[in-house]
């Protein structure tokens, strides 16, 4: 059985209701979560990955 | 033949010549748009002051399509809702950065060294972009805008602070988006990096006290880092700086 495939349809089903995280007091959406830890990998990263230098020139 | 622009000695007292004193004095070209940055600019956590600021450009640039087509055109053509969808992620980018930006500067306390304006400038810049970003939300004119604006409405009416900013009122809030709340933006980051050319970008917590004119006493960059001596005249009033690198990265 052949499935078409719609090559702009979004990853995630857009249209249900939003997906909520409880801890307690603390209720945050599943999206704003991601994008908080996304952004602490991202800070972590830019302190630990390395910058390319142009060591072969002088500065 | 004489420059007719020259300043005459004459005028020296003129209120003119005194701010152009000033300004020149506080950003000389070299420290304005430099060649070279200090070599322990050269981390990733640097760049992400110009990474938001690439991302404003973008707001402001998919802003201004946005007002020259207007709200039928953005809600109705298959272009305006790209560009709609450009200005909404690029904020969304633009506040992604700034904040990894924040939480860096934070750590450094980037405040060291004289830059408390620096500091302040990008706090409060931080915070009235937060209305711009809200101004904007309810700006959409869908359910969503619709209930955000009722749940804000009922916010704010819980503090007392009255009805004068009305988030129910969208002719109120479109203005405030469009004009009011992006000039302060606009104004408070170009204040922002003016500081930062100022007053240099800040050390590490070990090189403190290094001297940030990346232009030298007379314009001519270093191209190596301080010893520990060098440093420490350096701190003494010694304006040749320490530069070593060809990142293109900034505050």
């Amino acid at each position: 059985m052949l499935v078409k495939i719609d090559p702009f349809v979004a990853v995630f089903n857009l249209s249900d209701p939003g997906r909520y995280i409880h801890w307690g007091f603390i209720q945050i959406s599943l999206g704003n979560l991601v994008v908080i830890l996304v952004m602490v990998v991202v800070f972590v990263a830019a302190i630990l990955v390395p910058f390319r230098r142009d060591e072969g020139k002088d500065g | 033949m004489a420059d007719p622009t020259a300043p005459l000695p004459e005028d020296a007292k003129q209120w003119t010549a005194k701010l152009r004193k000033v300004a020149e004095d506080a950003f000389p070209p070299s420290k304005l748009l430099p060649d070279r940055q200090p070599a322990y600019v050269a981390s990733w956590i640097y760049v992400f002051g110009v990474l938001t600021l690439a991302s404003l450009s973008f707001v402001i640039l998919t802003g201004i399509v946005l007002a020259l087509g207007g709200p039928s055109w953005w809600h109705t053509s298959s272009t305006g809702l790209f560009v709609n969808s450009l200005h909404l992620w690029s904020v969304e980018f633009f506040f992604f950065f700034m904040v990894v930006h924040l939480w860096g500067k934070f750590f450094m306390a980037a405040w060291r060294g004289k830059r408390q304006l620096t500091w302040i400038t990008g706090v409060v810049s931080f915070l009235i972009s937060v209305g711009a970003a809200f101004t904007g939300y309810l700006s959409q004119q869908n359910f969503d805008s619709q209930w955000i604006a009722t749940q804000a409405k009922d916010g704010i009416n819980a503090t007392g602070a009255g009805s004068f900013f009305n988030v129910m009122n969208f002719g109120q809030m479109l203005m405030w988006h469009i004009t009011l709340l992006p000039l302060g933006v606009v104004a408070l980051v170009g204040l922002h990096v003016l500081m930062v050319r100022h007053r240099g970008v800040v050390p590490p917590f070990d090189r403190d006290g290094e001297v940030q004119n990346t232009g030298g006493r007379d314009g001519a960059s270093s191209r190596r880092e301080l010893s520990g001596e060098e440093l420490a005249e350096s701190s003494a009033g010694n304006a040749e700086a320490a530069v070593a690198s060809r990142s293109g990265g900034d505050d």
